[in-house]
């Protein structure tokens, strides 16, 4: 049982990190202000229910997603694609990999040139849940076990959706590598 | 490139192929520990396979450090505001 005089000093550190996924999630900043004022006022009434010492940020994610599907997604006006083509393995590897001759460091080079408004735009480019399972994952550093609670899925599909988002992020990586003529359009070759 | 096709005797009882389907579980710290010295086994001995493995965990950090955004002070502001009405209005309601 935590007491509502302790919310602040111990929730507030966690809106940096909140307000990356409501960003994420709503894809435009007047939403996920809004987004992330509703979770802070719903975790502030819902203060009794969590246990200190358990995991908060975990608990605020929660309150977030939750949030996020149920009132965001719904008001949304464009219909959401709600799946992902099935891209292969090590995608970007392939075709950013080392090639013939060039060494380990053209490849980073080649992976550190992705602007923040690319990586960014390649999160956002996937559906919903991908979207969510791969930024808890990848952005958040969270565990399987917690994304299956904070997003209320089974584990095995959290993990089908953080591997398959993963790729097609991949490929929408390449698509911007290619426009900036990092890469030679076209398959890799082999 | 790494050869899915081809197994390397590398004495793990891991081919390329499995340690490409597995590998996300593995750079996710998710399998068991016996799973996880297999890969790491063949990891050792493969080189295709390390590099993928190595551009894979690459990847992530590049993501996690390319994607994070300033929180408007606006917001905190609006936050500590909500927080302090909804405090108000519980008080005045007990």
């Amino acid at each position: 049982m935590a007491g509502q005089e302790r919310f602040a000093e111990l929730a507030m550190e966690h809106m940096p990190a909140l307000y990356t996924a409501a960003l994420r999630m709503t894809r435009n900043p007047a939403d996920a202000e809004d987004l992330v004022q509703e979770t802070y006022l719903k975790a502030y009434r819902a203060f009794g229910s969590f246990t200190e010492g358990t995991n908060l940020r975990a608990w605020l994610y929660r309150i977030l997603t939750n949030t996020y599907i149920n009132a965001y997604r719904a008001s949304k006006r464009r219909p959401e694609m709600t799946d992902v083509e099935d891209v292969e393995d090590l995608y970007l590897y392939r075709r950013l990999g080392p090639l013939d001759g060039v060494g380990q460091s053209a490849e980073e080079e080649a992976l550190r040139g992705f602007t923040d408004e690319e990586v960014k735009a390649a999160i956002e480019s996937l559906p919903d849940s991908f979207r969510i399972a791969v930024l808890l994952a990848d952005v958040e550093g969270f565990s399987y076990k917690e994304i299956a609670a904070i997003t209320d899925v089974p584990i095995g599909t959290v993990m089908s959706r953080i591997h398959r988002g993963r790729r097609a992020l991949q490929k929408a990586l390449h698509e911007f590598a290619e426009a900036r003529g990092l890469v030679a359009a076209g398959p890799a070759s082999s | 490139m790494v050869d899915e096709g081809r197994g390397c005797s590398d004495g793990s009882g891991v081919d390329c192929e499995e340690a490409v389907r597995q590998l996300y579980v593995y750079l996710d710290g998710e399998l068991t520990e016996q799973r996880r010295e297999k890969i790491s086994l063949h990891l050792d001995e493969c080189g295709p396979c390390a590099g993928a493995a190595d551009f894979e965990a690459e990847l992530r950090v590049i993501i996690s450090k390319r994607c994070k955004d300033r929180v408007p002070d606006t917001l905190i502001q609006r936050v500590a505001a909500a927080i302090a009405q909804e405090r108000a209005r519980q008080q005045d309601g007990s």
